[in-house]
């Protein structure tokens, strides 16, 4: 099947990706994807544009790093905490949001996450303006020490695939089967007799849930939790991500986020890193207005025209 | 109570903003009946529709199903008591494959449909008897189709085939014949005769041949009112239906034959220029 060849050629290329390009970026890049996937799982695949992202992934990694710099909790229980917390606003934010439908949909998702902002702003345990420093690392089952990069790297790697894993599962599952008919035409999944919101609740929380691993983890990386991750920024850039790299497809995400991650560190280390933001706009539009589909997307459609 | 009624309404009334869209409307369906709701455009019976399912909420007024109080639950828990509608406009899932689509209504009754973890393979038991609905309605060698390659006709057909995946006690269907052609309408005709065994449907139907060949009870609605109730030949003969339905005048001749041939002569034409 085209997509197993797919997913072999992504594990190799993860596996050997270090030996050609540095360990933190790539890193990032995983991070990053991670949370587009997850934001791809609701846009792509159920139709909901959810502005309030950032809080999921900002969530987890403040209980990851905050457990990690004051208990001595192994990474991998940490990492699952902060998923766990996130999992747990999702169910709450999703409960809320998922009762409003298109752009009340996307305000309510975002008033949600600016109040979780202030909240981090003001709570004792996030270090507020600072956020949490130098955040170790730990050692991966008490033995496996991830201050080195390259252990890191393959931890990293193995979450990413993980989640990666999961969203392709719950799209191809017998409930991904009713989040697309909800998509296509949400009306008819109710005349058939489909509490359409428990099911966009359902995947509201997975997303959340995954988002908060990919901010668990990139505290983890990074040694630091900051607000940024909660920034309404951080909610508009992975929609960014989505957008440019293919909503709705599998990889697209992917493809994403290290188009974003790439363009940023390269543009940062050079001239124009104070244009950075303008920079990131501009492609923002061009790709709504030209490129619909996203590079994953224009690929697939020059793929069907030419073969 | 000497009939067995499936659905009935009392007084069942909308209003949009002062504009009232249907009007004290008390429908009685027997329980086994092909029961039409016919009327001009804007008479408000798609309003009577979503009204039944849920779809909207009634200003004032009761419906009842088998007897039980159905006026203030919601869209999915009518379907779940197995009143299935189809709308106006098709209602299929556009990117999913014909196959598929049935599949989504089977899905229901197995109880795996939040089983996020779980290979749609699992799915795959379903097929022969989606393959066996798709047949029912002729459409069993377009199975691995997407949906939106259909002809109208066919995603019509596939729309009947997914609401009879559930084995709905009432079947509501509105216009399910409207925009085909001669041959499609003959087709969808019979398959409606065909399903209605076991189970009471309520239609909207404009086509007239249509009506007279599968209602046995019929609904005249005129300005969200019921304008009269009776079977085909007492409803055709009432002067009032003939003027405000088929827009003609008392006393001119016209049997409802030509006046469906008509109807669907018009409708091609609609379909060739769309
Ligand atoms: N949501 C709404 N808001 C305001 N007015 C509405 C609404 N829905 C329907 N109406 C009005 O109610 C009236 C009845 O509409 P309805 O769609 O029920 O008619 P219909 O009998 O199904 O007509 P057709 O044969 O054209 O399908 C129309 O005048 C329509 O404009
Ligand atoms: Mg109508």
């Amino acid at each position: 099947m085209q997509l197993n060849k797919s997913m072999i050629a992504l594990v190799v290329l993860g596996l050997l990706a270090p030996l050609a390009l540095y360990p933190v970026f790539l890193m990032k890049v995983l991070c990053f994807a991670l949370f587009a996937c997850a934001f791809n799982l609701l846009l792509g695949f159920v139709g909901l544009l959810s502005f309030g992202h950032a809080v999921f992934l900002g969530t987890g990694g403040y209980i990851t790093g905050y457990l990690m710099s004051t208990t001595g909790l192994t990474p991998e229980i940490s990492i699952l905490a902060g998923t766990l917390c996130a999992a747990a606003l999702g169910a709450v934010y999703g409960k809320l949001a998922v009762k409003r439908e298109g752009i009340y949909f996307a305000m309510v998702t975002l008033a949600l996450a600016q109040l979780m902002f202030f909240v981090y702003l003001q709570a004792p345990f996030t270090g507020g303006e600072d956020g949490l420093q130098g955040v170790p690392r730990g050692e991966l089952f008490g033995f496996i020490d991830l201050s080195d990069n390259m252990n890191m790297y393959y931890f990293v790697f193995a979450i990413f695939l993980f989640g990666f894993w999961l969203v392709n599962r719950t799209i191809h599952s017998p409930f991904g089967q009713i989040l697309k008919a909800i998509r296509e035409n949400e009306p008819r999944a109710i005349s058939l007799g489909y509490n359409v919101n428990d099911y966009k609740w359902a995947a509201f929380v997975i997303s959340a849930a995954l988002a908060g691993m990919a901010g668990s983890t990139k505290t983890l990386v990074f040694q630091l939790a900051s607000l940024n991750d909660v920034h309404w920024h951080m909610s508009g850039e992975v929609v960014l991500m989505t957008l440019l790299g293919g909503m709705g497809t599998i990889f697209g995400p992917i493809v994403g986020a290290a188009s974003v991650v790439g363009i940023q560190n390269y543009l940062s280390g050079g001239e124009l890193g104070n244009y950075i933001h303008i920079i990131m706009g501009l492609i923002f539009v061009v790709c709504v207005l030209a490129f619909r589909n996203g590079i994953v997307g224009e690929f697939h459609k020059l793929l069907k025209k030419n073969f | 109570m000497s009939t067995d009624y499936v659905l009935q309404t009392t007084d069942l009334r909308k209003e949009f903003k002062g504009f009232t869209a249907v009007e004290d409307v008390n429908l009685n369906v027997r329980r086994g009946d092909i029961h039409a709701l016919i009327g001009p455009n804007g008479a408000g019976k798609t309003t009577v529709f979503n009204l039944l399912t849920k779809f909207l909420i009634p200003t004032s007024g009761k419906i009842l199903f088998n007897g039980q109080d159905i006026t203030t639950m919601k869209p999915a828990a009518i379907a779940r008591l197995g009143v299935i509608r189809s709308f106006q406009i098709s209602a299929v899932f556009p990117h999913l494959t014909v196959l598929e689509n049935v599949r989504v209504a089977l899905q229901r009754h197995e109880g795996n449909s939040f089983h996020f973890w779980k290979s749609e393979k699992v799915l795959d038991k379903l097929n022969d008897r989606a393959v066996e609905l798709l047949d029912d309605v002729g459409l069993a060698e377009f199975a691995n189709s997407k949906t939106v390659d259909l002809s109208y006709g066919r995603k019509r057909a596939l729309e009947i085939a997914t609401t009879l995946a559930l084995e709905p006690e009432l079947m509501l269907l509105d216009e399910p014949t409207q925009g085909m052609g001669h041959e499609d309408v003959d087709v969808v005709a019979d398959l409606i005769k065909r399903v209605s065994k076991d189970r009471t449907i309520l239609m909207v139907e404009h086509n007239l041949h249509v009506v007279s060949k599968l209602a046995d009870r019929i609904t005249v609605l005129q300005r969200g009112a019921i304008l009269t109730e009776g079977d085909y030949d007492t409803v055709s003969a009432d002067p009032r239906v003939r003027e405000a339905y088929l827009g003609v005048e008392e006393g001119e001749e016209v049997p409802g034959q030509s006046a469906a041939a008509k109807a669907s002569d018009s409708k091609d034409v609609q379909e060739a220029t769309a």
